[in-house]
């Protein structure tokens, strides 16, 4: 009882390096939101004044939308195939005593951990290979850029769905059986709700990474075609207004209130 | 309801056997235990009823219907999973529905037959609770409405009192024998616990090693145990190794000349007294066998108390006295006097 009520030095420590870091991680949060309210063109300190016309000329800046629309095409599509490719990949390496399953598993993750501009060049090389020996347009095709992207889906997908499957109690998957239920049945009615979490975090998560992959798109977008992260890039190139704090901060809004939502149905805490 | 039959049942993985030419015929409404120490393979002979383990051979019929090599989904046994296996993101009542469902019974048919199973279960009122919601008492009754609601042809129970506390426990062996008797349930469970299995039971299965030792009624069990592991695994036995010296005599490794009813052929052998049959002091007087026993160890349990004594250096021995009021238990080395029937012990070959 006593113990507990002196704080110690060393959690005063913990909870003061705790507070460093945190600070650390939101500092540029904070600097964007401060510029995109910024009222003169080149961004100095002090500001000179206040203002919200920032977000009014980001939200009518035409490659910005049509970045965006695009951008969140790609990512919807990506997250997908990644479900559709990632989901049954979990299942076969928790289920399965599969032939050099972790090495499989480590192959999954591996984008993840790759270099963007390693994964991206690699994608363009071998899209361009593909074009050539198929003769399909695949370079430069929204498609291409699709199938990309699925690849950063996957870790993700492939994460979160066997960090559940893990944890998941086969008994009920039985128990269906016994009542009755085919194994499609089963899989949907319990196993799916059962996974539900992981399949709803591994999706925010992978939509995320593809919205805003930079490097990768890079090499992969067609003439006329660009993503929302490129024609941010391509609008720093010449202008340094806090149009693109106001763009970066209509982001970081819709992810966080992505976030919250999808918080309120599954505790993303728990899954992550 | 369905009498069961199973045949020649044999489970092999690779070298090793776990479920060895298992024969057992249930009659349709009996309730019957398969006991035995864990790793005997009586849940792999209840899940190959349920369908979830193959059988490397042999047979199983549910009524007139061989379900061998059906799938579990096809098979209509109700089973109660020892971790109850609700499913949790269903509420009580669509737990129950789910059999019917599967069933495709409509709707409209499914609440009546939801709501009779809960009531058989004494869980009315509880249809939109969730498993998490339930406490392990609950939770099993909700999993034995679940596998009553489809009306199987037979019920099995896996252990399905092993996480309930020791209280409840005894309350749930009696609803569940009652439930089953009510409705003529052709039901086989599987235990590792003996009292449960001798109070619920019609007929006992006794397995060791993936074999059938022994099937018999509590009584048939207890009086007349197969071999040496059922005598000592069903209610304790007090164990002499010795050998047979002549029909009806029975000479212990210490020396120990003992008259016994059972003792038949000859060669090594292990007499098995039960330790409740056992006499002392002046309840000995008159008995065929009595000997001076040295008091190793006594254990005060109560209404009974436990004695292990030793007949000689070599012959170690239980026996189990009412706790008489007024009597102090025996010390440690002193001398009683013990004494048992002639026809009380039985005799086995000595196993290996």
């Amino acid at each position: 009882m006593s113990a507990s009520t002196r704080p110690s030095l060393g959690r005063i420590a913990l909870n003061g390096a705790a507070g460093i870091a945190l600070l650390y991680i939101l500092l540029p949060l904070i600097f964007v939101t401060w510029l995109a309210f910024f009222r003169q063109e080149i961004p100095s300190f002090p500001p000179e004044g206040y203002s919200v016309k920032w977000f009014a000329a980001a939200a009518n800046n035409q490659p910005f939308i049509n970045g965006f629309l695009l951008s969140l095409q790609v990512g919807v599509a990506a997250t997908l195939i990644g479900l559709l490719v990632g989901v049954p990949a979990s299942l076969a390496l928790v289920r399965h005593r599969i032939v050099l399953g972790p090495v499989f598993n480590t192959l999954l993750l591996l984008p993840l951990v790759m270099p963007g501009i390693v994964l991206g060049t690699a994608m363009y090389v071998f899209q361009i290979e593909t074009e050539i020996a198929t003769g399909l347009p695949v370079m430069g095709s929204i498609g291409g850029l699709i199938a990309a992207h699925a690849l950063v889906v996957i870790p993700w997908v492939v994460r979160l769905v066997t960090a559940s499957l893990v944890g998941f109690d086969r008994t009920i998957e039985e128990a269906a059986q016994n009542l009755g239920a085919g194994p499609f049945t089963t899989f949907r009615r319990v196993t799916l709700p059962s996974i539900r979490p992981g399949l709803v975090a591994a999706s925010l998560f992978g939509f995320v990474t593809s919205f805003g992959n930079l490097e990768m798109s890079l090499f992969l977008v067609g003439p006329g075609r660009t993503t929302l992260p490129i024609a941010i890039l391509q609008y720093l190139e010449w202008k340094i207004d806090p149009t693109v704090a106001a763009a970066s901060l209509i982001q970081i809004v819709l992810i966080a209130v992505a976030m919250i939502v999808t918080d309120r149905y599954v505790k993303l805490s728990r899954v992550v | 309801m369905a009498r069961l039959s199973i045949e020649h049942l044999r489970k092999t993985y690779g070298d090793l056997t776990v479920v060895d030419d298992v024969a057992i015929d249930i009659a349709d409404g009996e309730f019957l235990v398969l006991l035995g120490p864990s790793g005997c393979g009586k849940t792999t002979t209840l899940r190959m009823v349920a369908g979830f383990i193959a059988p490397s051979a042999g047979n199983i019929t549910i009524g007139d219907r061989s379900v061998t090599t059906l799938p579990p989904w096809k098979r209509n046994c109700g089973l109660v999973f020892q971790s109850y296996a609700l499913f949790p993101h269903m509420t009580v009542a669509e737990n129950v529905a789910f059999g019917l469902e599967m069933r495709k019974v409509s709707p409209a048919d499914r609440a009546p037959r939801v709501a009779e199973a809960l009531r058989l279960v004494q869980l009315a009122g509880f249809d939109e609770r969730y498993p998490r919601q339930l406490s392990g008492g609950q939770q099993q009754r909700v999993a034995l409405a679940r596998a009553l609601a489809m009306e199987p042809d037979v019920l099995l129970l896996d252990e399905p009192l092993s996480n309930l506390d020791a209280k409840l426990r005894q309350e749930v062996r009696v609803e569940i024998r009652d439930l089953q008797r009510k409705l003529g349930l052709t039901t086989i469970m599987v235990t590792h616990d003996q009292e449960e299995a001798l109070t619920m039971a019609d007929r006992l299965v006794v397995m060791e090693k993936g074999k059938v030792r022994q099937i018999g009624s509590q009584r048939e069990l207890y009086e007349k145990p197969a071999d040496r592991f059922v005598a000592g695994f069903i209610g304790r036995s007090a164990f002499l190794d010795g050998e047979i010296t002549a029909p009806g005599r029975f000479r212990t490794k210490g020396g120990v000349e003992i008259a016994c009813a059972a003792a038949t052929g000859n060669g090594a052998a292990t007499l098995a007294l039960r330790p409740e049959r056992i006499a002392v002091a002046g309840d000995a007087q008159g008995l065929r066998n009595h000997f001076q026993a040295r008091v190793e160890h006594a254990s005060y349990l109560g209404a009974l108390l436990d004695i292990d004594v030793s007949l000689s250096g070599h012959d170690r021995m239980l026996l189990q006295i009412p706790n008489k009021a007024g009597v102090a238990e025996p010390k440690p080395g002193e001398t009683i006097t013990i004494g048992w029937a002639e026809d009380a012990g039985l005799v086995y070959p000595r196993e290996a």
